[in-house]
């Protein structure tokens, strides 16, 4: 590879993005470890510390495991059964991915108080995160090869034994991935356990850092959080086992289940158990909070103002987020050396950070190191950013990938210089993706809550901060408004947007 | 070949990657509007070669002139995209989000402009595909993929045509049509071209020279018969086609060699003594084993047939195995004893 002065640069942004990704962390250790280690020590070990530790286990553990169940189901009904409506089946099956799990919380709590606590949190939990699970399952199980299934139906295996011989086994490594997915997610949500007043880790970091600020409390609680994410990223990395799902060459397409008529009864039975709580709950509650308010007139101009404030937010964000990733992505696909591989390792390390630590360390370094900008617009950008950079990253890379470098070769042959390369053929090629990223950024950028709520300059009203400060005092019907904008805004584009590879891959 | 004719030259090209050395002291020089195919195994090196001819490498020591002029050494750098070469790279490589039009302007100044519309569409004529200027790439097959890659690359008017085996993704029927179909397009358009490929047969009869690469370095550079017919070393001889080789003693006058097989005229003058001799399958004949010309006996260990001809392995006296291609109708018995002839002469290294 030669070194151009282009690539240089591109790689030099790319180490600023890495290092403004990982300075919060290094400001949150520093901060727990400011006044010694003994304090640090004495938070650890204290009895409170421990059931905290239990209790984000426990609620961890089963929301993963129900999620695992769900999604493999759901996955296995769309994919390789003769169930009707297929796509419609997927987007119905992926649109919770879009709920946020605040609002869908609410909705449960609105309609039976008494399931707050561990009992709600894991509902809603494994309902919203179950097509981490879905999706990349779908996707190995659309690529199995019917061949090897033939092969092991000639040699007398029936079809329970192939099952769970040929195909369960070749669907280790996305349930694994899949699963880690949710396991991060249920370990780092900060909007349903608070909704549900479920006293996790995430939940009590933000007690500690409201109630007086107890920063070494907050930070020490926050590094537990990290390790925590990094001991499950390497869980996975084991579990998953080193075989990928192969094919030899171009084989037969998929053969489907023909379910008999009591099978495709029981099938749509569980279909609609797993849809009308996830997707009917929440939206027949808000529903609800609706008619509730008609009895008292709307604010109708700060629903738009909340809904502007939260679409700029979304875009500031997503640009941003764009920019700073390109470069990761950029040296990562086409450098190729170790050294430009750094930036994009250090992005993936921060990948597994919950929204209420980077808040809260993203607020040590305004304290510290940039206060003129503490509770201003930039720091809750930064804030945001930090979370949807490694997202970003992926997905840019995956898009980049798709540009053999055979052709900026032939390019560059031709008289074009690097940077008219990348315009003309490296950009257009990866524009898809690149849209479809930054799109899906923005988009969660408006849903995102802990993050926005430490952040937010004062006075600064967004939809999710709306949602947040109206459940604190329990008015359903004054979040009835917030709660249909944001699903209008942010859940159903999300969820569209998400699964239209998908419907395109399994619609054929 | 008198510098004015050079369109591109190589000069003590040395490439490492890391610690591994792929290019050791690699000499090269392709004449203007001749083919010159660069020949040798997988992993050789070869398309390093290229990339660094094309500048997508920078050589670890040595000079790269196109044109005369040095467009790399230890320090100077010309960019690729002010090289004016173009590049053929393996599957074609078209531009998947432009048409096949907008391919072949894509190196073109102002390739909006009408003469760059004319100039496309002579492109097209010329590789044989005149109404495929609004079409998709995606629309076209493999061969005709690489045809408008050969226009894309003509287009500009480079001083080098560069192409990275450029058939190896495509049939065997198709590559052989294909290949008479480039190297006339080529010829038309005057064109000087580096072709690098792994496959004899497409570089003995496409090339004007062929350049070997064995062992990270140039072996030998030659038109396509003399390397063939007359190689420089025996690893030459056994990687361009099959060779026999075994033990012989060149006479006194070194014109002609004493083996196994009798006393057989030599090619090229040789030292006088001990000797490799080479003898390329074609060159054998069996006979019975009686016959009086047959100057060696042996018998046959293994017969294979292709159809058209086959090939026989007869162990003669000292143990020397000769590999025969014949008529596939002419093929012994395993097992019997045949007499073996050699038509020609042969070679000594």
């Amino acid at each position: 590879m030669v070194r151009t002065r282009g690539s240089i640069a591109t790689l030099g942004l790319a180490f600023v993005t890495a290092i403004i990704t990982i300075v919060p962390l290094w400001y949150l250790a520093i901060q727990s470890f400011s006044a010694g280690l003994s304090p640090v020590i004495d938070e650890l070990f204290q009895s409170r510390t421990l059931t905290l530790i239990t209790r984000s286990l426990v609620l961890t553990v089963a929301v993963t495991i129900a999620s695992v169940i769900i999604g493999t189901f759901a996955a296995w009904v769309i994919t390789m059964t003769n169930v009707w409506g297929r796509v419609g089946l997927t987007i119905a099956f992926s649109l919770p991915l879009a709920i946020p799990s605040y609002l869908a919380a609410f909705a449960w709590v609105s309609w039976l108080p008494n399931i707050a606590g561990f009992t709600g949190a894991f509902i809603v939990l494994s309902l919203v995160s179950y097509p981490y699970v879905m999706l990349p399952v779908m996707a190995a199980m659309s690529r199995l090869d019917p061949v090897h299934e033939d092969v092991a139906r000639a040699m007398g295996r029936t079809p329970f034994a192939i099952l769970w011989e040929i195909v369960l086994p070749q669907l280790r490594r996305p349930i694994a991935s899949g699963g880690l997915l949710v396991a991060l997610y249920a370990l780092s949500d900060f909007g349903a356990v608070a909704a549900m007043r479920h006293e996790v880790f995430t939940w009590v970091i933000f007690g500690a850092y409201r109630a007086g600020f107890n920063p070494t409390r907050a930070a020490t609680l926050s590094l537990i959080l990290i390790a925590a994410a990094l001991a499950l990223t390497y869980f996975e990395s084991h579990l998953r086992g080193r075989h990928d799902v192969s094919r030899a060459g171009v084989s037969a397409r998929m053969r489907r289940a023909q379910l008999s008529p009591l099978a495709m009864s029981a099938t749509v039975v569980s279909i609609f158990a797993v849809l009308l709580p996830a997707i009917g709950v929440p939206v027949v509650s808000v529903v609800s909070w609706m008619q509730r308010e008609t009895s008292r007139a709307v604010e109708w101009t700060s629903v738009w103002q909340a809904s502007g404030q939260s679409f700029l937010n979304g875009i500031v964000t997503a640009l941003v987020t764009l920019l700073l990733s390109f470069p990761v992505a950029w040296s990562a696909v086409r450098i190729k050396t170790r050294i430009a591989r750094i930036p994009e390792f250090t992005t993936y390390l921060t990948h597994s950070l919950p929204g209420i630590v980077v808040a809260i360390s993203v607020v040590y370094v305004g304290i510290r190191a940039a206060r003129p900008f503490y509770q201003e617009f930039p720091m809750l950008i930064f804030g945001q950013v930090i979370i949807f950079v490694p997202v970003m990253v992926t997905s840019l890379r995956a898009a980049l990938e798709k540009t053999p470098p055979a052709l900026e070769d032939v390019s560059r042959s031709l008289g074009v210089t690097n940077a008219a390369t990348l315009l003309r053929v490296t950009l257009p090629i990866a524009l898809p993706g690149l849209l479809a990223g930054t799109a899906l950024t923005m988009l969660a950028a408006v849903k995102e809550l802990p993050v926005t709520l430490l952040l937010r300059p004062t006075g600064m009203d967004t939809l999710s901060t709306r949602i947040w400060d109206y459940s604190t005092v329990s008015d359903y019907a004054a979040m009835g408004p917030y709660a249909v904008a944001i699903l209008l805004l942010a859940a159903v584009p999300t969820a569209l947007l998400g699964t239209l590879s998908v419907v395109k891959e399994h619609a054929r | 070949m008198n510098t004015s004719n050079v369109a591109l030259e190589l000069r003590g090209i040395t490439h490492t990657f890391g610690t591994t050395r792929v290019l050791d002291d690699v000499n090269l020089t392709v004449a203007h509007g001749s083919i010159t195919a660069l020949l040798g195994p997988s992993g050789v090196g070869k398309t390093t070669v290229l990339r660094i001819v094309a500048g997508f490498e920078r050589p670890t020591e040595g000079t790269v002139l196109i044109g005369g002029r040095i467009v790399a050494d230890a320090h100077t750098w010309i960019p690729p995209h002010e090289r004016g070469i173009s590049i053929v790279p393996q599957e074609g490589a078209l531009f998947p989000h432009l048409s096949v039009g907008e391919n072949v302007a894509f190196g073109l100044k102002k390739r909006r402009s009408s003469t760059a519309r004319a100039r496309v569409g002579e492109m097209l004529d010329l590789v044989g595909l005149p109404n495929a200027f609004d079409k998709r790439p995606s629309e076209l097959s493999g061969g005709m993929q690489q045809r408008v890659a050969l226009a894309r690359a003509l287009a500009t008017n480079p001083a080098v045509v560069l192409l990275d085996e450029p058939f190896s993704a495509l049939d065997a029927g198709l590559r052989e049509s294909l290949r008479e179909h480039v190297v006339e397009i080529l010829h038309t358009a005057g064109a000087t071209a580096l072709w690098v490929t792994h496959d004899q047969d497409e570089a003995l009869s496409t090339a004007d020279t062929v350049a070997i690469l064995l062992g990270h370095k140039i072996a030998q550079v030659a038109d396509p018969v003399s390397v063939y017919r007359l190689p420089d070393t025996t690893e030459v001889a056994d990687f361009v086609g099959e060779a026999v080789s075994f033990n012989g003693a060149v006479l006194d006058g070194g014109a002609s060699v004493d083996c196994v097989f009798g006393t057989l005229d030599l090619l090229r003058p040789h030292a006088v003594g001990a000797t490799t001799v080479v003898i390329r399958p074609e060159q054998f004949e069996i006979t019975t084993a009686t016959d009086p010309l047959a100057r060696s006996v042996g018998e046959v260990l293994n017969t294979r047939y292709f159809g058209h001809d086959g090939t026989v392995e007869v162990r003669v006296a000292d143990g020397t195995i000769a590999t025969v291609r014949l008529h596939a109708r002419l093929l012994p018995e395993v097992g019997s004893t045949v007499g073996v002839v050699v038509n020609g002469k042969v070679l000594a290294f």
